[in-house]
């Protein structure tokens, strides 16, 4: 398909990936090319191959073809930990958590984890430097309040948080958020899309988002790629994809009548 | 700084504790409490796993190499030093753990537990049918010394307890401060969320694999001293109902307090002894009332009466 106009050796770069589940094919020929420091929002409806895309970029599944580079290095057949460990993180439609660990107790793995040496059997997991890096990150994503309770004792929105936090402890270049607000309530949706987008800015993260809400996506993107069918049926900036008659009728469903008929 | 100290004296005051009741013991119970620590030891290794979720059902695999090796050096090789046999079998053991360890590390659930089981049981046909080895009855296994000291009679139990009491008092600080951690704290998000695990860039195979090593050692420790206390081993160190009873100490335990698999497994020993002895065809009966009882109260095992989070965490 198309790529970014910018001029920028691209972050994330996917080169003809197709994907089939027997006779359903995920996704055909996803091209895209995303420079350094970019924000794009991934639009379509459930089974457009969103969430396909997502997982083959962060090496939960491996595409038929194509080719998956980031910053020109070939990560097609890396697995999810080699590619964290080469710089895309992601977060989960349904937050990973780790549901028998506190809310610092979360952080202190992804710090432990992080670090370039593996979690050694002789250093505290506890230390109190490891302790503060925690409590920073849980302050800069306001949820510092919650650090000693169990997951089954948070709200959906702070579950997301968590869940990104816990993504940016090894400060990734690339991530991916796979429906951030989803499951979260309307007023907390732009107050934790200000916290996650301010602290992947403050690093100067490549972020690429899946997101169904459109105001969400018009605040915070900088480019739109809409999906349908396992195809990218629009790529370009939101006010141009959003008010594309193709993604009117098959993504939001905002085509006039005669469009749709 | 706070916690190793904490360390330091909750094992200093053990050891204390352990040792003054050596002194006081009759001889059946140093025996009861050396065969309940040794054995407690190889139940530990269970617990270890169990803290990144896998349980395994084969820990009478270690436990009979860590026997047969203080046995077979004792009978072949004239070395009859406690600390010299330990270390051996303890190598051993490592060597093995490290071999089948990688391997099982990729499986889970049943999986895992029956793999390991059929490792033990492997050992357990071989044994049996090995006549040089003794097959089915074994082989008595001399005395131990301690760096020459060789004692008899009750000097040799107590010895051999007061070296229990000093190897357990050291392992339950040195898995202390392993379980608290940086790998304790992965093992036990490999146990609530894998995917989440290899998601942050850790290796959940290598840490599953670094906790099967862990409790191969352990099993061997219990088996070399077990042997020992015995005075004789045998095929059935690597039989099914033996590794059950140490996946029994670890489910009564729980895995959240070390002290607590020790008082499980003295528990079991104290039950088995006296319901042998006034229920001789019952006692298995009693043990599992004993063990559903506690199943339904204390979910979380024994160590959860002793163990409380705090705030941020464990």
């Amino acid at each position: 398909m198309s790529t970014s106009a910018k001029t920028e050796a691209p972050a994330l770069e996917t080169r003809g990936l197709m994907k089939s589940f027997g006779a359903v094919t995920a996704a055909h020929d996803i091209t895209v090319s995303v420079p350094e420091r970019a924000v794009w929002s991934l639009i379509g409806t459930n089974g457009a191959g969103k969430t396909t895309f997502v997982n083959m970029v962060t090496g939960y599944l491996h595409p038929d073809q194509g080719t998956i580079l980031f910053q020109g290095r070939d990560i097609t057949s890396l697995g999810p930990r080699e590619v964290t460990r080469a710089g895309i993180c992601r977060s989960f439609q349904i937050p990973q958590l780790c549901s028998e660990l506190t809310v610092l107790e979360n952080v202190l793995v992804a710090l432990a984890i992080a670090d370039p040496k593996p979690p050694s059997f002789f250093r505290k997991a506890r230390e109190s430097e490891a302790e503060d890096r925690a409590m920073e990150i849980l302050k800069r994503f306001r949820i510092e309040e919650h650090r000693g309770r169990l997951m089954t004792e948070l709200s959906a929105g702070v579950r997301k948080l968590l869940d990104i936090a816990m993504s940016m402890c090894g400060h990734p270049k690339v991530m991916l958020l796979d429906e951030p607000t989803s499951g979260v309530a309307a007023e907390e949706k732009f107050p934790i899309m200000d916290l996650v987008m301010e602290a992947l800015a403050a690093e100067n993260v490549t972020t690429l988002f899946v997101e169904h809400d459109m105001d969400i996506v018009t605040r915070y993107s900088d480019r739109v790629l809409a999906f349908y069918d396992g195809r990218i049926i629009a790529d370009d900036a939101p006010d141009e994809v959003l008010g594309d008659p193709q993604v009117q009728r098959y993504v939001t469903g905002t085509a006039p009548a005669e469009a749709t008929s | 700084m706070k916690a190793l100290s904490d360390i330091r004296v909750a094992s200093l005051l053990a050891l204390a504790l352990l040792v003054a009741g050596g002194f006081a013991l009759p001889d059946w119970a140093l025996f009861l409490m050396t065969i309940g620590l040794a054995k407690a030891l190889v139940s530990l290794g269970i617990v270890v796993q169990m803290r990144a979720g896998l349980v395994s059902f084969g820990q009478g695999l270690f436990f009979c190499i860590g026997a047969y090796v203080a046995g077979l050096m004792a009978n072949f090789a004239g070395l009859t030093d406690i600390f010299v046999l330990t270390g051996i079998s303890v190598l051993a053991c490592l060597a093995i753990g490290g071999i089948f360890g990688p391997l099982l590390a990729n499986y889970r659930g049943i999986f895992f537990a029956m793999l390991s089981l059929s490792l033990s049981m492997i050992l357990y046909g071989i044994l049996s049918k090995m006549n040089s080895l003794g097959g089915t009855d074994g082989l008595n296994v001399a005395a131990p010394t301690f760096a020459g000291y060789a004692p008899e009679g009750r000097a040799l139990s107590l010895s051999l307890y007061l070296y229990t009491s000093v190897i357990v008092v050291a392992i339950g600080a040195v898995l202390r401060t392993g379980f608290d951690s940086q790998h304790g704290l992965v093992s036990l998000a490999v146990r609530s969320n894998e995917l989440r695990v290899e998601y942050l860039g850790a290796s959940v195979r290598r840490t599953n694999a670094i906790n099967y090593v862990i409790s191969a050692m352990l099993g061997g420790i219990g088996g070399v001293i077990t042997g020992l206390a015995i005075g004789h081993v045998d095929p059935e160190y690597a039989y099914w109902t033996t590794s059950g009873e140490f996946v029994f100490v670890a489910i009564l335990a729980g895995y959240l307090s070390i002290p607590a698999v020790f008082v499980a497994s003295i528990i079991l020993e104290l039950v088995r002894s006296f319901s042998n002895l006034y229920f001789p065809n019952t006692w298995q009966m009693v043990l599992g009332v004993f063990l559903l009882v506690i199943i339904l109260t204390l979910p979380n095992g024994l160590g959860s009466l002793f163990h409380r989070r705090r705030e941020g965490g464990s």
